[in-house]
């Protein structure tokens, strides 16, 4: 499997990555690599296996629907780039 | 000197009285300003802190309640979230990031007053075999300046291997502990997958990602496991298990112990000079009392191509909290929110990280989920299966931790799929979950091997009473890189 720059591009905007256009065929060559090697998975047939998705196959726990969080949101906003009134800011998204 | 001593030995002085945590977290301080230019070993050095916490901690001595980690020195990868301290995780795009919180690892390491030098470097957000995909710089490592000390806990195996840390923290989601800890000859655990909190320590691939201790000998990665096993309810992965006392069965005999040697870890593209060191080591144990019994992982041949699928797919997911919104690196001036993300993102991240990012954003795109993940997650089965076929034949499974020593600096740094293939031998434990380590056994061209030890599920006491034995007999464990006696 190899990709081409297009597809580079395409998987670049679906990922919000802005990628050089320079450096556009570069990867494109090394993703194409990846996956050449990955392409090794189809040399076993795989029909009756269940998907793992956990190596004990635990189900993720739940617990009671309760406040067990305090506010901290000037702390944690502290680190943020931009807020204003609690909020992020972020370029304007409505007119 | 206190830097020759391990962390047991060091505990054990503290103890007597024969020094004070001031002293030895100053020692060290000194250690790192005088020597870590050379290797590059730390990001962060936390003097005040430390010094503070080491005040602390002989206080706490003082009025009788100290513990056996109570103002010993150590340090954590940058990928543990450490409060108000810079959590960068090898990225530009952490740069500015002092967290908020500590990780649940961080938090219990404090309980048990042991004393923060600093933060280790690191590939970038973990991706990576040789520690040059740091935004601040390769490690080198400490057995030979032009040589890669391995990854992604590069800096942490450098630092404890030049003794400028009795010991370090360090995760594992293909081998970040082990071959580092092979490459530099450290002693490195990684526990069964959930054993650790993950709460904290900056996500990379979630159903992989494991803490773990890398120190010099297993006893000290025992007393490490100690303070940082168990339930934590912060981590819905994390499992609801007694920690035993890891340090219990240090001492048992090994005896009858069965060891299953896979026949795929000793063929083609594994240096004949690597085998030769762990085949006397496995004599070792057959002088010991252990038998050996000849194993088969026939799918283990398929873990690094499933690996490539599994963990870029999940840390496409993870990393896209890296927005430039909340935390983080942001650009300058976006012209709207989709310039924002994709700059902030682009600018923020390295050249690995962004493939592993477009690798894992393709294998979950529409139209290749169930030719890519899906099947990924299948082979997963089968590989993991292996496994417990083979623990119904033995005790522990040993071979190589990685097919070749340390590699030169630049040498694969251009071909990513060469880096993946210096990982063949860990990324198996990490799909099944199990828990793994690497001991020191030997010398090839100079530069160190290491013995990999698999476990079954939650068997940390066996592997670390197992590679305790083989420290019993041997040294390889001690010898030090002559630049840094």
């Amino acid at each position: 499997m190899s990709l081409d720059a297009e597809q580079v591009k395409k998987i670049a905007h679906l990922a919000r990555l802005e990628i050089n256009e320079a450096d556009i065929p570069g990867y494109a060559e090394t993703l194409s690599n990846i996956l050449d090697l990955v392409d090794q998975m189809a040399a076993v047939n795989t029909d009756d296996v269940e998907p793992m998705a956990h190596p004990m196959d635990a189900s993720q726990r739940l617990r009671e629907d309760v406040v067990t969080e305090s506010n901290q949101r000037e702390h944690f906003q502290s680190v943020a780039p931009a807020t204003e009134d609690g909020l992020y800011l972020v370029p304007k998204v409505i007119e | 000197m206190y830097h020759n001593k391990t962390l047991a030995e060091l505990s054990s002085m503290l103890e007597a009285g024969d020094v004070s945590s001031v002293e030895l977290t100053q020692y060290f301080l000194d250690r790192i300003k005088s020597k870590d230019a050379d290797i590059n070993s730390f990001v962060t050095v936390t003097e005040e802190q430390a010094l503070a916490q080491a005040k602390a901690a002989d206080e706490t001595r003082a009025v009788g309640n100290a513990g056996p980690l109570t103002g010993v020195p150590f340090a954590h990868k940058d990928i543990f979230c450490t409060e108000g301290v810079r959590s960068s995780c090898g990225s530009k795009m952490l740069d500015n990031f002092n967290s908020p919180y500590d990780a649940t690892v961080v938090t219990k390491l404090k309980q048990a007053g042991a004393v923060m030098l600093g933060k280790t470097n690191m590939d970038e957000f973990a991706m990576g075999s040789s520690n040059e995909t740091s935004f601040y710089g390769a490690v080198k490592n400490p057995w030979d300046l032009n040589k890669v000390p391995g990854g992604s806990s590069g800096g942490s195996a450098a630092a404890v291997a030049a003794r400028l840390t009795p010991a370090a923290t360090g995760t594992d989601t293909g081998g970040s502990i082990r071959q580092p800890a092979s490459l530099c000859n450290l002693t490195g655990l990684k526990p069964t997958y959930g054993r650790v909190s993950r709460f904290g320590m900056i996500a990379f691939a979630s159903s992989l990602d494991q803490a773990g201790p890398m120190a010099r000998t297993a006893e000290d990665c025992a007393l490490l496991l100690n303070a940082i096993a168990g339930f934590d309810e912060k981590d819905s992965t994390s499992i609801e298990q007694e920690v035993p006392d890891y340090t219990a069965d240090l001492n048992k005999s090994v005896k009858g112990l069965k060891i299953g040697l896979p026949k795929e870890f000793f063929g083609d593209g594994l240096d004949p000079e690597v085998a030769k060191s762990v085949d006397a080591a496995i004599e070792e144990y057959k002088s010991m009392g252990a038998e050996i019994v000849d194993i088969s992982l026939p799918n283990s041949g398929l873990s690094v191509p499933v690996y490539y699928v599994v963990a870029p797919a999940e840390c496409s997911s993870n990393l896209s909290r890296m927005d430039g919104v909340r935390f983080g690196h942001r650009c300058e001036e976006p012209k709207d929110l989709e310039d924002l993300y994709k700059r902030s993102r682009g600018e923020g991240f390295g050249d690995e990280v962004k493939r592993r990012i477009l690798i894992g954003a393709y294998a979950l795109s529409a139209g290749y989920y169930d030719a890519y993940y899906i099947k990924a997650q299948k082979l997963r089965r089968l590989i993991s299966d292996d496994f417990k076929k083979a623990f119904e034949q033995c005790d522990v499974i040993m071979g190589p931790t990685s097919p070749n020593v340390a590699f030169n600096m630049g040498e694969k740094s251009d071909d990513p799929v060469s880096m993946y293939l210096s990982d063949i031998y860990t990324i198996a434990v990490n799909l099944a979950g199990l828990p793994g380590m690497s001991v020191p056994a030997g010398f090839a061209n100079d530069m160190p091997v290491g013995l990999q030890i698999i476990g079954n599920y939650f068997e940390e006491s066996r592997l670390l009473n197992v590679a305790h034995a083989y420290q019993q007999n041997t040294d390889w464990h001690e010898q030090c890189p002559a630049e840094f006696e």
